[in-house]
């Protein structure tokens, strides 16, 4: 018999948060990819949450998890305004093209 | 069973509630009125946070503790908060006292600005009071969304907009790692509050943190470095610096790197504080590294908001000499630092700001070539903030550098403190240069005229703190000592 457990939902929690940061690192083409990466970390983290708020028995991590859940869409907003504001002065959100500021 | 709830248990946080109001208050104003009341905002903006100021200065005599059961509350209100938020307030204040002039020639004098301010103060003095993840998360977003909206304010600007993207990407990368980080300390802790952290790491002696613990530490450490920009994780600063308008770069340079340093000091010291044998390394690793980037990567910089980015980096280090140290002296140290700090940047970016040729804003270290015969007031100022900035005694900054190397030496650090003087010593290089530009070569084009009063007040100000405070330190000295020892219960009793 094979049962879901705490480190099953930590693994994939991982792998998640592993998979956004690298995306963020790695991603050389859209910021808007960049973006998705950010909410798949914060999605990761919510996991995590949620998780041990099951396991422990203690409702703060759900809690906690509904001020990310908040907090992330206020981001996001946040975020896409400024790259629409980047993008009309710029004509592109490619990456290797936010290069105006270096030394 | 019911609860009742009393509104006298919100009294500890009343600073932050009144900000908030007002906050909200100015934008309703700024909506509702027909023209951009840009200088009105900024008059009230600034006089609510002198109200906050006062109210802050109230409270700050014991510990208090809102929204949550005693020592389980979210939001701690004590003497190091009082002194902190007390520095963010001068800090913010000054710094929006400073940009109505700069707004109003780039025409982006809009009624938002002093709002957003507002905003990010008040995530900043919630940072400070965090007593518990869930409190320091929510203070550190309110205040960095701001600062993103901040960093693009110049929306019609390409270096602007993309010193926004550029926060923005690396700021919401430093919250997803420090929330990462919380999580793990919550599942292997159970717990998110600080007091309820610092009881289970104080009373397990024996037993060494588990490896969970550990990594959800030093993911919350990564964050908060990311946060006071410390090396390695700087890399958004000088861009963020150079592209951003002067007067957001002024006081992106001020109250938010006092407020992050306050609440890496609160986070160290309160849950983390018997950790410290984990820590200590990660701590003494950020100081050196930042003290020498800081200081080697400042020397080749031709545009001076670029330069003021590396020297806050360094700065930044020395501070967190005062952190490593663990102990009343050390975080004393730091609180002196940082006020002095606040005094010393304002000054140099009041100068910043007053660089215009004929109503063009200039960045570049050669423009103040002859500065010492154009404007003899203004260069006499710049250069005794310089000469502070390098550390040269009888000034303030020497003072500041002191403090901390003492501690460091007295917590038994002394490769620390010695590597850390001697990258002053490599740092005093490119402030004594800009001195060489102002005085020894040929003046170019002149300055205009700086007739704005806050700006000449606010030069004026630092000028005077950095030449009188060799004088009479008692007050800050005697301040930033009481601040100190309310983070180290234990020693005090």
């Amino acid at each position: 018999m094979f049962a879901i457990g705490l480190s099953h939902y930590l693994t994939v929690a991982a792998i998640l948060f592993t998979l956004g940061v690298a995306g963020i690192f790695l991603n050389r083409k859209n910021v808007i990819i960049i973006m998705m990466s950010v909410e798949l970390m914060l999605l990761a983290v919510n996991l995590n949450l949620v998780a041990f708020s099951s396991f422990l028995g203690d409702l703060v991590g759900q809690v906690f998890a509904m001020f990310v859940l908040t907090v992330a869409a206020a981001e996001a907003a946040i975020g896409l305004a400024i790259v629409v504001v980047f993008f009309r002065n710029r004509g592109t959100i490619a990456v290797e093209e936010i290069s105006q500021l270096k030394g | 069973m019911t609860q009742t709830f009393a509104f006298s248990s919100l009294v500890p946080a009343l600073p932050e509630l009144f900000l908030t109001v007002a906050a909200l208050a100015l934008l309703m104003l700024g909506v509702f009125r027909k023209e951009d009341g840009c200088r009105q905002s900024t008059l009230l903006a600034i006089i609510a946070m002198a109200i906050a100021l006062v109210l802050t200065s109230q409270l700050g005599g014991s510990v208090s503790y809102a929204f949550g059961g005693g020592e389980a509350g979210l939001f701690v209100m004590d003497g190091f908060g009082a002194f902190t938020k007390a520095m963010v307030l001068l800090g913010s204040a000054f710094t929006l006292g400073m940009s109505g002039t700069f707004l109003e020639r780039e025409k982006i004098g809009r009624f938002e600005y002093p709002v957003l301010v507002l905003f990010a103060t008040v995530g900043m003095m919630i940072m400070i009071s965090a007593n518990d993840f869930m409190s320091l998360y929510l203070g550190l977003e309110l205040q960095s969304l701001s600062l993103y909206v901040l960093a693009a304010y110049h929306r019609d600007n390409l270096k602007a907009t993309e010193a926004g993207v550029k926060y923005f990407v690396l700021g919401a990368l430093a919250s997803g790692m420090l929330l990462y980080g919380a999580s793990l300390l919550y599942g292997f802790v159970g717990t998110t509050s600080f007091d309820g952290l610092a009881k289970v790491f104080g009373a397990e002696h024996a037993v060494r943190p588990s490896l969970g613990v550990i990594i959800g530490m030093v993911f919350v450490l990564a964050g908060l470095a990311f946060k006071i920009s410390a090396v390695p994780f700087h890399m958004w600063a000088p861009d963020v610096y150079e592209g951003a308008p002067t007067p957001v770069t002024a006081f992106f340079a001020v109250a938010p790197k006092i407020a992050a340093l306050a609440l890496f000091t609160r986070v160290i010291t309160g849950p983390f504080g018997d950790l410290a044998g984990e820590w200590r390394q990660v701590v003494i690793f950020l100081a050196l590294a930042s003290m020498f980037l800081g200081a080697f990567a400042a020397i080749g910089q031709t545009n001076i908001k670029r330069l003021m980015a590396y020297s806050s980096i360094g700065h930044v280090g020395f501070a967190l000499v005062g952190i490593a140290a663990n102990s009343v002296l050390g975080i004393q140290g730091l609180l002196i630092y940082l006020a002095i700090y606040l005094f010393m940047n304002t000054g140099v970016f009041a100068i910043i700001l007053s660089m215009r040729q004929k109503g063009r804003l200039v960045e570049g270290i050669d423009d103040l070539a002859g500065l010492g015969k154009t404007h003899p007031a203004m260069a006499f100022v710049m250069m005794v903030l310089m000469f502070s900035m390098a550390g040269i005694p009888p000034l303030a900054g020497f003072w500041g550098k002191l403090y901390v190397f003492l501690a460091a030496v007295e917590s038994g650090l002394m490769a620390l403190a010695i590597l850390g003087v001697l990258s002053s010593v490599v740092s005093a290089y490119y402030y004594l240069r800009i001195i060489k530009v102002m005085y020894f070569d040929e003046a170019l084009e002149p300055f205009d005229r700086q007739t704005d009063r806050p700006m000449r007040l606010v030069m004026g100000l630092s000028a005077l703190v950095v030449l009188v405070f060799t004088f009479i330190p008692g007050p800050l000295l005697v301040g930033a000592k009481a601040a100190a020892a309310v983070l180290f219960p234990a020693a005090a009793g």
